[in-house]
């Protein structure tokens, strides 16, 4: 099965329905999968703070929401993931594309990507590491873990896991 | 006037819609003039009041009503395109432009300058924006409620603050009795 199909199949069976992105390469075709689901409202952020600000309203509005971004994102969002999702004690599933791993072809990429476990951990945010495809099999029971304890949960997804970024 | 004046003529419209309230002196002027359920007081994260509040208008249906400043809108300027492109009308920005940022000791914002957040706001793509003085922001705001369409009001006001103290309650709390009063 198309894992961008599956991973929204997941979403869509713990009644999330309320999806921001920012755009990521390797996150392009579980974007457009988001894209064309009814069950799902996709409202596209311009910066990924502003994204959980929404998220954080369509809570509150009685929807389950998601992110969908880049790990380079997780510096942008640090004071929003603390001083309001966590604060507030709100559930977010981040679904991140872990830019800068094995396979990466963009050698700024992995500034970030050397800091995006430790800057999760500092941020006590449960954290999986989606390597290979069948790491998937953990979503449906990552995101009940998530809408059951009310925390931000970040599931970082790697360019093995997404097959590589094709001609290198 | 400025903006705990306008807070307080315009409370008795505010107290029957959910209002989305911006950190600092806002939210504590709100608290302080009329406390209730249907008010999210913003502890933290400056800027996001817009953005709470068009979420929380998409996922359901009765009116919104984000109280901003022009100094947070400009800290997420990115704002006003979502907004623009995802119309909500049960949503109302109400941004109280004193070309000011109020509570850390009203330096000033370029909003007091040469930048137009009306202007900012059309540019975007909002097609409701509507500029009016502090005196008229009751008026203004009723007729925004009235007219069932997503509408930006800049109400244009003095900067300016009263001292009162920071809130107390915690954010759980807020949270939650604000989520009972969305769903109720």
């Amino acid at each position: 099965m198309d894992i961008s199909k599956k991973i929204v199949d997941d979403l869509v069976a713990n009644d999330v329905s309320f999806i921001t992105t920012v755009p990521c390469k390797q996150l392009a075709g579980v974007i457009d999968e988001v894209e064309a689901r009814p069950e799902i409202f996709h409202i596209p952020s311009n910066k990924e703070d502003e994204g959980m600000g929404l998220c954080a309203g369509a809570f509150m509005g009685g929807k389950r929401p998601a992110i969908i971004m880049q790990n380079t994102a997780i510096g942008v969002t640090i004071n929003t993931l603390a001083t309001l999702t966590q604060y507030y004690r709100m559930p977010l599933p981040m679904l991140i594309s872990y830019r800068g791993e094995l396979r990466e072809p963009v050698a700024c990429q992995v500034e970030m990507a050397v800091h995006t476990k430790a800057l999760l951990n500092q941020l006590n945010i449960p954290t999986y590491h989606f390597h290979k495809e069948s790491d998937a099999d953990e979503l449906d029971a990552i995101l009940k873990y998530t809408f059951m304890c009310n925390k931000p949960v970040a599931i970082l997804t790697d360019a093995s896991f997404w097959g590589g970024y094709g001609d290198q | 006037m400025i903006r705990s004046e306008i807070l307080r003529e315009i409370a008795p419209i505010l107290h029957d819609n959910l209002v989305v309230c911006n950190i600092g002196l806002p939210s504590q002027e709100l608290h302080m003039i009329d406390d209730n359920a249907k008010n999210f007081y913003m502890l933290g994260t400056m800027g996001l009041s817009s953005s709470i509040g068009l979420g929380l208008a998409l996922a359901q249906d009765k009116t919104v009503i984000s109280i901003d400043g022009d100094g947070s809108v400009l800290t997420n300027l990115g704002t006003l395109p979502t907004i623009a492109n995802n119309v909500a009308d049960n949503y109302i920005l109400l941004i109280i432009d004193n070309g000011s940022y109020g509570s850390t000791g009203d330096q000033p914002t370029y909003a007091g300058m040469k930048t137009k957040l009306e202007n900012v706001a059309k540019a975007c793509g909002c097609e409701n924006v509507v500029v009016c003085q502090d005196v008229d922001t009751g008026k203004t705001l009723q007729a925004a409620i009235d007219s069932k369409q997503m509408t930006i009001i800049v109400s244009k006001c003095d900067s300016g603050n009263i001292k009162l103290p920071v809130i107390t309650m915690d954010p759980v709390v807020i949270r939650d009795r604000f989520m009972k009063a969305v769903a109720s």
